[in-house]
């Protein structure tokens, strides 16, 4: 029982003494990291239930270094019963399942409530129905010893209008002026990411940012999936057998890992001398071991499938980028799913060129990282993305990150995403995915190396014709005059023999191209 | 001898109107075949004895963009020259370069119009001079000689001495192109710089050595080198050349006797019976002379002339090793280390009679 004990003190408290892992080391970076929070959430409230997102967030100065934040969505809504545990209790979730999403299990929105609670004596004042009769307003605090919700306030109001959806509110210590600059850029990024979203954040100055949604089409959303056997731990493992009802070995594995059915388990488990219809509940901890280490390193499990994750998509990622910077010409690419530690992946990427993109020196290169549709605004010199940049060699693509207005964009989305640290701000170069971006980039660096070719051969052809057009004239004149004619020669049809080549031209590049 | 020029010129710049007249009208486009001018298309022809052009011509089209603009500033230039003809003006490079500014025809410098010049010559096997463009003018004469002028209109037919003027005449255009009346001279002195010229009309050369003095300064101008011509061939006079005892001396009689690789393309500009009488390489150790070092670029120079197709004769050859040997050079004036006159009282008799030994 000393583990049930550890797990309800710990919870809260954890965070509460280890706050600074997460984000909130200080008021800047915790005023950034809690609007973060809390749009996340809003948005998976609405995203995972294919509702097209409106978010509307407000940061009101209340002085004393004190903010008050107000996040609405027209999400799901959270039950009437399940609103203190949602908001108020942290927890590890129950079911051993993953699912593409921007954080899991709500952590991070927990730790802004409880950050408020312990900076401003906030309490967590969350309004919220599921488009019902009735809606419902509670007001909340942690129980961080215990880790249980204190209900200060509750209410339940009618809802004629049947508005559906989640309004939390809340205040913290902060610091807004110091960290608008991210703030903003973070709404800019989130609506690069998903032009299907309505956003909408007043700051404390009354300044209004508003990104409206174009278009209405939105990437399908993310499903759960078993985890891999690749891709899991000896903890993990040992809770999913405490909490199992198979009574095999072979039941165990076919139910509750990815890709494995009573076939590939059966094989698996022949292989490792282990007898299939043992009891999973009975395994000594040494035999644990060994099946968790052997589930690792079998490679006769079917590679993870990426049917589940929710990538944005080739059309829309361009929309959004189109949407924020006008650029001349996007190339965008989206790899195929791959796999990392039993993980899967995608890894989308693009490359934009020219409209309002600025030409930057070569050391503060336009990069946009994203993963799971969260804009990544920390630590751009320790992420993948960087390094996978400096390495490739733009020379061969007749790119120059240095004197063209490039804007670089990569997206991975993953089941788990491989953050270098706590903080999530930056992604490790593990090789499965250092791979995938230099191809998502290279392949990018190809489409926009022959949209320049294009532009460029068909600047020359004009170039070449404004040429002949101003010579030929020249020349008819000083041949007329040698002649001794009084009038020049037609030159017109030498000029169309010369326009029906340049067309020629310009259809050979077309046929070059693709 | 100018009339019939001005013709042949004229029907030349015509035939070349009419032809890329109809080109354009025909629908094609407009295109030139030219005389290539590089060092590839030179070789030495042993019966003119001197440098022209082999057979190879390149195509300088409008089809080809490169070659538009070169191809309208040629015809430019040739409308020009027709016009020039016509009217009976006469024009400078450097006039026709400002006249181009007039036309919308870019020449990036003056030294493009030059070459376009060159490539209107080439395409005609014509002279400038035939066009009425002529380079300005440097070089003079001195000496009994009179002339009657043939051009311009204003002294057709006026008579001058050459000998009137102390400082010499300037070798332009009329005087170049003058009628020989009389002449008591028997021998041409060449010398390649105004110093020299002004000693030996000072020492009295002309009357000692009855000769006709010519000042190239420097390289020898067209006019000047058609002039010599003119006098070794009608007046059957035998030209002697002096030039300071370094490569590019050696260089201006070379020019003088088997042409330029500039001026391949074009005929009777060349005196092949003219005679280098120094300085030599070797006069420098046989006279004495105070001489200096070689440098780099004289040592550089003597190598591409080693190679050079004119150069292949032994006594060239044999003075150019001697060069290479001694690497000292030596300049017509030296001769001063040994009085105002030696050059005059030692050095022209014995080497005119090592000459005509020689020959």
């Amino acid at each position: 029982m000393s583990g049930e004990k550890f797990k309800a003190i710990s919870a809260a408290d954890f965070f509460y003494k280890n706050k600074e892992i997460a984000g909130f080391d200080n008021p800047v970076r915790a005023t950034y990291t809690i609007i973060r929070e809390l749009v996340e959430n809003a948005l998976d409230a609405c995203e995972q239930y294919s509702i097209l997102p409106d978010v509307r967030v407000k940061l009101i100065d209340e002085g004393n270094s004190i903010y008050r934040l107000r996040v609405e969505d027209n999400g799901i809504g959270v039950p009437y019963e399940q609103v203190p545990y949602a908001f108020a209790q942290i927890l590890f979730g129950s079911k051993y399942t993953l699912r593409q999403s921007r954080g899991i299990f709500g952590l991070g929105g927990k730790m802004a409530v409880l950050y408020g609670q312990i900076t401003a004596h906030s309490t967590v004042k969350v309004t919220s129905s599921q488009g019902g009769y009735e809606k419902y307003t509670y007001e909340l605090n942690i129980n961080i010893q215990e880790n249980k919700p204190i209900i200060k306030r509750k209410e339940v109001l009618p809802n004629p209008s049947r508005w559906r959806g989640t309004i939390v509110q809340f205040s913290f210590e902060g610091d807004y002026v110091r960290a608008k600059p991210k703030v903003v850029e973070y709404f800019k990024q989130t609506s690069i990411i998903l032009p299907y979203a309505t956003i909408l954040f007043i700051d404390p100055d009354g300044v209004i940012y508003r990104f409206d949604r174009i278009t209405e089409k939105m990437p399908k959303p993310a499903e759960e999936v078993k985890p891999h056997p690749h891709g899991i731990d000896l903890e993990m493992v040992q809770r999913m057998i405490n909490s199992t009802r198979s009574s095999t070995l072979v039941d165990f594995l076919a139910n509750n890992f990815h890709r494995v059915g009573v076939a590939t388990a059966l094989n698996f488990l022949k292989s490792i001398k282990f007898k299939p219809d043992m009891n999973p509940k009975s395994l000594t901890p040494k035999e644990l071991l060994t099946l968790v280490n052997k589930m690792k390193e079998y490679d006769g499990f079917q590679p993870p499938d990426a049917q589940c994750l929710s990538s944005v998509g080739p059309e829309l990622l361009r929309a959004g980028i189109m949407r924020e910077f006008k650029p001349e010409f996007v190339a965008v690419t989206q790899r195929g799913a791959a796999a990392y530690g039993g993980h899967p992946f995608i890894v989308e990427a693009a490359i934009a060129y020219g409209g309002e993109i600025p030409i930057t020196p070569p050391d503060e290169l336009t990069v946009f990282r994203y993963a799971n549709k969260i804009p990544l605004l920390y630590d751009l010199h320790s992420d993948v993305t960087m390094k996978v940049i400096k390495k490739i060699n733009w020379k061969r693509y007749k790119l120059d990150p240095a004197t063209m207005p490039l804007a670089f964009f990569v997206h991975i989305c993953a089941t788990k995403v491989p953050y270098k640290t706590v903080g999530k701000e930056y992604i490790a170069d593990r090789p499965e995915v250092e791979y995938e971006i230099e191809w998502a980039l290279k392949t990018c660096a190809r489409q926009l190396r022959m949209h320049l070719a294009k532009k460029e051969k068909a600047a020359f052809v004009q170039r070449r014709l404004s040429v002949f057009e101003k010579y030929l004239p020249m020349i008819s004149q000083f041949a007329a005059e040698l002649a001794g004619s009084p009038n020049p020669p037609h030159h017109e049809k030498v000029l169309k023999r010369l326009q029906i080549h340049a067309k020629e031209i310009e259809q050979r590049s077309v046929v070059q191209v693709n | 001898m100018q009339k019939r020029l001005n013709k042949e010129v004229l029907s030349k710049l015509t035939e070349l109107g009419i032809e890329v007249y109809g080109q354009i009208e025909r629908g094609e486009f407009p295109r030139i075949k030219l005389p290539i001018r590089s060092t590839s298309n030179i070789i030495f022809d042993e019966e003119l004895k001197q440098l022209v052009l082999g057979p190879y011509k390149a195509e300088r089209t409008a089809s080809n963009i490169k070659q538009i603009r070169s191809l309208t500033q040629l015809l430019w230039v040739a409308s020009f020259a027709k016009r020039l003809v016509e009217e009976g003006k006469s024009s400078t490079l450097r006039d026709l370069y400002y006249h181009s500014l007039n036309y919308g025809i870019r020449f990036r410098e003056q030294l493009e119009s030059d070459d376009t010049v060159t490539d209107l010559e080439a395409l005609l096997m014509e002279p400038r001079e035939a066009f009425n463009i002529f380079p300005k003018e440097r070089s003079s004469i001195f000496g009994d000689l009179t002339i009657e002028y043939t051009t311009p209109e204003t002294h057709k037919g006026m008579r001058a001495n050459l000998s009137s003027n102390p400082d010499g005449v300037m070798i332009g255009l009329s005087v170049a192109q003058a009628d020989f009346i009389s002449c008591k001279a028997d021998k041409v002195f060449v010398i390649e710089k105004n110093a020299v010229f002004r000693r030996f009309i000072e020492e009295r050369v002309y009357e000692r050595f009855n000769a006709i003095l010519i000042d190239t300064a420097g390289q020898a101008p067209r006019l000047a080198r058609l002039l010599l011509r003119r006098l070794n061939m009608e007046l059957g006079l035998p030209v002697y050349l002096l030039t300071d005892a370094d490569p590019w001396g050696m260089h201006i009689a070379m020019v003088i006797i088997r042409g330029s690789a500039n001026a391949a393309h074009l005929r009777e500009l060349t005196t092949p019976e003219a005679k280098w009488v120094g300085l030599w390489a070797t006069d420098i150790k046989r006279f004495n002379l105070p001489s200096f070092p070689l440098t780099k670029l004289d040592e550089e120079r003597i190598r591409l002339l080693e190679e050079d197709l004119r150069y292949r004769d032994f006594e060239w050859q044999s003075e150019l090793q001697e060069f290479k040997k001694t690497k000292r050079r030596a300049e017509l004036e030296s001769f001063s280390a040994h009085g105002l006159s030696a050059i005059v009282d030692k050095y022209l008799p014995k080497k005119l009679k090592m000459v005509s030994e020689a020959g």
